[in-house]
């Protein structure tokens, strides 16, 4: 079997797998890196958003080969040590969520969107398609504007 | 005195003796409160309105949920098992309680610290809050449902880890961020797929092409066992337990990539499901022919009625129904999101033949619920796949099988019919016929699930029927005054997976009552908020309502293809009012852009939870009203994913939102929130469609197209594979 090679969340691994393989399953399955939550398998839901080079992606309709020699972000390797980046933070400071499986997902969701735009729009914001069945919407949109605010 | 237009009854000519504009409270000076049946008996005399007449108008006795509601309930059977809830003393001086509630995001482990921390004299971040695993010796004290939990733990604190050493609401009343939140925020948090079980392997179920379909056999087992991956090839057995396991075919793979692939590859000889001849309107038809008479005859008065459809829904909690089981020879061990983990407990020993003591489960705080984890399938399933493979088994449904084979909100029926005679409302009567719901989990307990259970097989029993007809009765209110009220459910047998969907019966319910209530008001040419403050029967539900109405300015001029509407609603000894604004204008994307609520808890624990919950009520009705639904064709619902089950996404939800707390009520009961807010958002929503479109809100959701190509039947979809961007 292929061994795939790329960098998880600032470390190096190396992991058998078939090139096809989803890198959802690699993570989750084979490297038990939960962070990242399986809710469609299709690129509905997004609750398995994770980042390539700083850029979202599902991870459950990524290819573990598309990533090989990338650098993977899970929400786990968001934080910067004990210091949370400033969309986890604005989430602390307005309680955003609920029972929190999409949150990960949410969180490098927005943090990508605010990659491309430093102060996004409400229809920037709409934009957004990961689903939230408690409903946090209200409070993941002024978290991410609180979080923008933050980071100038 | 003006005819009004919009009834359906012919409208009896006043008499000369009375005056048209005489006020209900009037009449009500000459009303006894006598129990419903026997004041409905006496009111023959109606149709033919004497000199008398107000003497014969009834008062609405109080209503079931006035004196006990399900949340009473449970507090009192509850309470003599609270000391035996596990408070144990940590170091450095912090507190860890085992709750045995289940949290799947309610924010009651929160609620709870917040009550423990003021009894001891802590500081919040003193208290640690863990999940109880399943602990029979909690009688009747381990089931979460019915918005009970904060309720019931409030009345029981004083029981709970000794003696009260703390001053009262230091900590309760304070807007806290839940205790989860940084485990939330930086991917920690554990659900049940991210427990750490070594070599509990996962696995996918190949499913019937109709519900309940049952497995008759696997005809290339060699072909699939040969996929890259597979470990295992399943077929579960159907046990004969508290509830039926779910058929299927199970397949363990090391990763649940590979389980899927090899479950798309099964090929599967199934005989067809029960209902495989069903469809939505067959069994619209069906339930519509199961309703009950309404009581009173039309009596020659102004009637304003209305028949309503309500697709089945599903709970769809993000995690989708997940089980890990290890079972050995002479032991079990299970982790999983349940609302019922006793039960869950007995039910497993019973399956495979163990002591009660040798099973061990673990109630995992789950990614959503909505009701769907009162029952345990998942648990089933890892439970005999592990027994078969012989070794543990970390089980998933696919998100297709989820909505297609997992447990759904009751498809249901209702016709309503309000009367009027001289101006006022002296009746509403509501029929409501739903595919019966499944009780089998009884509250929690072995004792009433056997009761309900057996036997197996059937999907009706009298035990199940008497569950569900006590649920709809301490439950289901009405917070009007509108004389002889009657609501009467008929539970229809049919073999399709349903369970409690958050507020149960309630929501739609009180949206029908809700939606005709603005028609009344219509029909008397009042204000539907002022016709709604005449009637209301309570002080805190007119409180609420006059508090939306100003922070919503109320009745201000909207352009066309706008509206406002407005829902009232009580439960759980809650109260609650909620306005919305409405862009129809495009009536096939209906956008909710506005909405403010009034909340009304006795005593609120903690502002933010109870905002999330009332935001998350909202949300949730702007889906169920408007656009999500299932479409069962031919035995099966056709939605396979949140792109064919349209639940509202960020663009759907309203940038305005105002969630307003009413201040604490002294003397009042906590009351419930879990599910309260659906039912006066859902009006609200359906009440602003009708003003903005001038058409009745019948059938639910409104927008109801099959605007997707289904997955086919007794198959996952195809995985997707999307560029990485450079």
């Amino acid at each position: 079997m292929p061994v795939q090679s790329f960098k998880v969340n600032g470390g190096h691994v190396d992991v058998e797998a078939p090139d096809d393989m989803a890198l959802l399953w690699v993570l989750r399955d084979k490297l038990g890196i939960t962070g990242p939550k399986y809710g469609c398998g299709i690129n509905v839901c997004k609750a398995c958003t994770c980042h390539v080079d700083g850029k979202a992606v599902t991870a459950c309709s990524t290819r573990v080969m598309d990533v090989r020699g990338r650098q993977v972000t899970t929400i786990e390797g968001l934080a910067n040590g004990s210091t949370l980046h400033p969309v986890q933070q604005a989430w602390m400071n307005l309680d955003v969520p609920q029972c929190g499986f999409c949150q990960p997902g949410q969180i490098m969701a927005a943090v990508d969107l605010l990659r491309r735009t430093r102060n996004p729009t409400d229809a920037d914001i709409d934009a957004i398609e990961n689903v939230c069945r408690c409903g946090t919407y209200g409070r993941v949109r002024e978290a991410i504007k609180a979080a923008a605010a933050m980071m100038g | 005195m003006e005819h009004p237009e919009s009834g359906a009854g012919p409208t009896p000519a006043p008499s000369h003796d009375e005056p048209p504009g005489m006020r209900r409270r009037d009449l009500l000076g000459y009303a006894a409160s006598a129990p419903l049946i026997s004041a409905a008996a006496g009111l023959g005399g109606l149709a033919a309105p004497s000199s008398a007449r107000a003497a014969i108008l009834p008062m609405t006795p109080p209503d079931t949920t006035d004196l006990i509601d399900i949340g009473d309930a449970v507090t009192v059977t509850a309470l003599p098992t609270m000391p035996l809830v596990k408070v144990s003393n940590l170091a450095n001086g912090r507190v860890r309680l085992e709750l045995p509630r289940f949290e799947s995001g309610q924010g009651i482990a929160t609620a709870a610290a917040m009550m423990l921390a003021d009894k001891l004299g802590l500081p919040l971040n003193a208290i640690e809050v863990g999940s109880a695993d399943a602990s029979p010796e909690l009688m009747f004290n381990q089931l979460t449902g019915g918005s009970s939990s904060v309720r019931s733990l409030h009345a029981g604190m004083p029981l709970i880890g000794g003696l009260a050493t703390g001053s009262a609401n230091a900590v309760v009343g304070q807007r806290v961020t839940r205790l989860d939140a940084l485990d939330i925020v930086t991917g920690r948090k554990k659900f049940t797929l991210d427990q750490a079980v070594p070599d509990a392997k996962p696995t996918m179920v190949c499913r019937p092409p109709t519900i309940n379909g049952q497995f008759v056999r696997i005809n290339n087992t060699t072909a699939v066992m040969g996929m890259p991956g597979v470990l295992g090839i399943a077929p579960i057995p159907a046990t004969n337990g508290i509830v039926p396991t779910p058929p299927g075919v199970a397949v363990m793979a090391e990763t649940f990539g590979q389980a899927w692939a090899a479950v798309n590859a099964l090929d599967v000889t199934w005989t067809a499901g029960a209902v495989a001849g069903e469809s939505n309107a067959s069994i619209q038809q069906q339930l519509k022919s199961a309703l009950l008479p309404f009581l009173l005859p039309p009596l020659g008065a102004l009637t304003v009625e209305g028949e309503f459809e309500f697709a089945a829904v599903s709970h769809c909690p993000m995690e989708t129904e997940c089980a890990i089981a290890d079972v050995r020879a002479d032991r079990a061990e299970i982790w999983s999101g349940l609302q019922s983990p006793i039960v869950t407990q007995q039910a497993v020993a019973a399956d495979l033949g163990l002591p009660l003591d040798k099973v061990k489960v673990h109630a995992v705080p789950s990614g959503g619920s909505f009701g769907r984890r009162l029952f345990w399938d998942a648990t089933l399933q890892a439970v005999q796949v592990s027994k078969a493979l012989g070794r543990p088994c970390r089980l998933m449904y696919h998100r297709t099988d989820d909505m297609r084979h997992g447990r759904v909100r009751p498809p249901m029926f209702h016709r309503a019919r309000a009367t009027m005679l001289l101006g006022q409302v002296i009746s509403f009567e509501q029929r409501i016929a739903g595919v019966r719901l499944d009780t089998r989990h009884g509250f929690g307990e072995m004792l009433g699930a056997a009761a309900i259970a057996l036997p197996n097989g059937f999907p009706q029993t009298v035990g199940n029927f008497a569950i569900e007809q006590v649920m709809f009765k301490t439950m289901v209110a009405s917070p009007y005054n509108f004389g002889v009220t009657t609501k009467l459910l008929t539970p229809v047998a049919m073999d399709i997976n349903t369970c409690s969907y958050r507020s149960v019966h309630i929501q739609p319910s009180r949206l029908v009552e809700e939606i005709l209530v603005d028609e009344m008001a219509r029909a008397l040419r009042k204000d539907p908020v002022a016709f709604r403050l005449e009637y209301l029967r309570l002080p805190r539900a007119r409180a609420v309502l006059k508090a939306v109405a100003e922070a919503a300015q109320w009745g201000k001029a909207m352009p066309a293809g706008f509206a406002q509407g407005v829902g009232v609603h009580q439960e759980s000894k809650s109260f609650t009012a909620c306005i919305v604004e409405i862009d129809a204008r495009v009536p096939t994307d209906l956008k909710v852009t506005r909405a403010t609520i009034a909340i009304d808890v006795g005593t609120p624990i903690n502002p933010s939870g109870i905002e999330a919950q009332m935001q998350g009520g909202l949300c949730e009705s702007i889906s169920i009203v408007l656009t999500a639904g299932l479409h069962i064709q031919n035995g099966l619902p056709l939605e396979g994913s949140y792109s064919q089950y349209h639940f509202a996404r960020m663009k759907n939800y309203p940038k305005d939102v105002k969630v307003i707390i009413m201040p604490p009520s002294s003397g009042e009961a906590i009351g419930g929130l879990g599910e309260v807010g659906l039912s006066a958002s859902s009006g609200a929503i359906a009440n602003a469609y009708a003003r903005a479109t001038g058409k009745k809100p019948r059938s639910f959701p409104l927008n109801f197209p099959v605007d997707f190509t289904p997955i086919p039947p007794g198959k996952l979809p195809t995985p997707v594979v999307v560029p990485v961007p450079a």
